[in-house]
């Protein structure tokens, strides 16, 4: 169930360049049902700015009730939000969404976990969760340059990792798809920029995929048709998804991106 | 003793609030996060008589207080808004105001003539003002001739009443307002959205694919008291006001300018909950303002012997 909570802020840190890491505690925790679902805040009480903001959950602990959240400072909305400080009240509205399937893959399957950017958030949850069932994980994290690479520690505790950096300023230069073509894996994951996204798509039809789409959103929680994509098998016609309510996670095949 | 029933043409609501068309969908999201039966009415969102897709993404841009949108009237069509969605609906005792949009006359029509026979349909908004559909809606809007064509065809095969929504796109929204009351409205739905348009700072192209948009939200409603302001003073068929509520404050204020009920839209996507908050919050700000009840508020900027209770005192 959807709740709209004003949550407290635990903790908040920067943890790369305006990348920022935000924990808070709420009841709506108790909610969440798979990894890759977001949230919903509100980062002003007044009417500026006017939307609340979609934020994915990284990762969350329901015996705490604490999750936590990774965004990228980039606007008005998320300029207020790295503001604010632990003890502060935030109105969040969550969890929205269909996550990641993790019974897709079983014990002793190897999940291949792809992310660019700020869409490597929620892929520290689903690696968690696909860990703690006994698959193998493998984990490709691609970011723009060395300053804005994050949880490159974390992820590897959970198994081999592979980052790249567009300009070449650490690890790998090139991007996440040059890294893939080397690995053996049962499934993909992934969640990034939708360019990304379609190479992947594209390269892997033979293999099970499931992707996770941003789209620019009003409600988040299906009543507003901001969000809203073709589903592939009707690409002329009149059927389609909502980003916010029927995804944010798709598998492959399913939607036109 | 309510302070907030109303009655209206073809309505007998319990309060004056409803969620605005569009902003909405068919009341099934809002349906999880409370009774949609606390509400005066359901303005469902714009229906067409076959299903539209709409425009491609993205179709929103936020702007200072207030968003821009470019949906372009995406909805299921009318057999399945008549098959699905109002019989859905039916499982909940409030009225439901049905959005009619089309391209052509004839489209209007026989949405009309349809949608009036469902039996939760206790009204019709007549759409010919959507700013972001290629044909139709908005030129309807635009020609007070043309609109008050519309809404004559409109009321002869209606069933219930016939309320038009009016844009605020135009010159002179109160020569609009009169051709329709002369074309046989039964009443004003206003304001719909400003167009605008909102470029982004990398690329310097349009943030919609739709490249222009309707403005709503906060931004809106000092436009949208000034024309209901003007408006009711022309007309004599009632008006629902709508553009940027979001509070028990903003809705008191619509009244004194001429609404007689209002459509709470863009807030919806802020706060779910806004409507039931603002009904709940209505009577004690009626009480503090000296009002028995909410239509001693109607036009209350105008009227002559409209002075404020705490006035008098």
């Amino acid at each position: 169930m959807i709740r709209k909570e004003l949550c407290k802020i635990i903790s908040q840190q920067e943890i790369a360049a305006d990348i920022y890491e935000l924990t808070v505690q709420g009841e709506l925790v108790d909610q969440i049902s798979a990894p890759g679902q977001f949230v919903h805040i509100r980062v002003s009480n007044g009417w500026d700015p006017l939307l609340r903001r979609p934020i994915s959950i990284s990762s969350f602990d329901k015996k705490q009730l604490s999750m936590t959240m990774i965004y990228r400072k980039e606007g008005k909305g998320t300029s207020i939000l790295a503001e604010s400080g632990p003890g502060e009240l935030i109105d969040i509205l969550g969890p929205l969404g269909n996550g990641f399937p993790v019974n897709e893959v079983s014990s002793g399957e190897t999940a291949l976990l792809v992310g660019g950017g700020i869409g490597v958030p929620p892929l520290y949850e689903l690696s968690n969760q696909l860990v703690a069932k006994g698959v193998k994980v493998i984990h490709v994290l691609g970011f723009q340059t060395e300053a804005a690479v994050f949880y490159e520690k974390e992820f590897l505790n959970n198994g081999e990792t592979y980052v790249t950096t567009v300009d070449g300023s650490y690890a790998r230069q090139g991007f996440v798809t040059d890294v893939m073509k080397d690995l053996q894996f049962d499934c993909i994951y992934t969640c990034g920029p939708t360019p990304m996204l379609k190479a992947i798509e594209q390269s892997y039809s033979n293999k099970k995929v499931f992707l996770s789409l941003e789209e620019r959103m009003g409600c988040g929680i299906g009543a507003c048709f901001a969000c809203v994509c073709k589903s592939a098998d009707d690409p002329t016609g009149v059927s389609y998804k909502k980003v916010c309510s029927d995804g944010p996670v798709f598998r492959a095949g399913e939607v036109l991106i | 003793m309510s302070r907030l029933n109303i009655e209206l043409p073809g309505l007998t609501l319990r309060n004056p609030i409803m969620p605005a068309s569009g902003c909405f969908g068919f009341g099934r999201e809002y349906s999880k996060f409370y009774d949609l039966s606390v509400l005066g009415a359901i303005m469902i969102k714009a229906t067409t008589l076959e299903p539209r897709f709409g425009n491609p993404t993205p179709r929103v841009a936020e702007t200072t207080a207030g968003m821009l949108n470019a949906i372009g009237l995406q909805n299921p069509g009318l057999e399945k808004v008549l098959g699905e969605e109002l019989p859905w609906l039916s499982q909940y005792d409030v009225p439901i105001i049905a959005n009619v949009a089309g391209s052509l006359e004839e489209d209007y029509v026989e949405v009309a003539r349809r949608i009036s026979k469902a039996p939760n349909v206790h009204a019709l908004e007549l759409n010919i003002s959507c700013p972001n559909v290629k044909t139709g809606g908005i030129a309807f809007g635009t020609i007070p001739e043309v609109a008050k064509q519309l809404t004559r065809k409109v009321k002869e095969v209606s069933e219930v009443p016939v309320y038009v929504k009016l844009s605020p796109n135009v010159t002179n929204i109160v020569e609009m307002a009169k051709a329709v009351e002369a074309g046989g409205a039964d009443g004003l739905t206003m304001i719909n959205t400003l167009v605008g348009m909102r470029l982004d700072l990398k690329t310097g192209n349009p943030i919609l694919a739709n490249r222009t948009g309707g403005l709503s939200g906060p931004a809106i409603k000092p436009v949208a008291i000034r024309m209901i302001y003007e408006v009711s003073q022309a007309v004599s068929i009632p008006i629902i006001g709508m553009g940027g509520i979001e509070s028990a404050a903003d809705v008191i204020e619509y009244f004194y300018a001429g609404a007689s009920a209002v459509a709470v839209g863009t807030a919806n996507f802020v706060d779910p909950f806004v409507c039931p908050t603002i009904i709940k919050e209505l009577p004690d700000l009626l009480e503090k303002l000296g009002f028995e009840h909410i239509n001693e508020c109607t036009g209350r900027s105008w009227k002559k012997d409209g002075q404020l209770a705490y006035h008098r005192a």
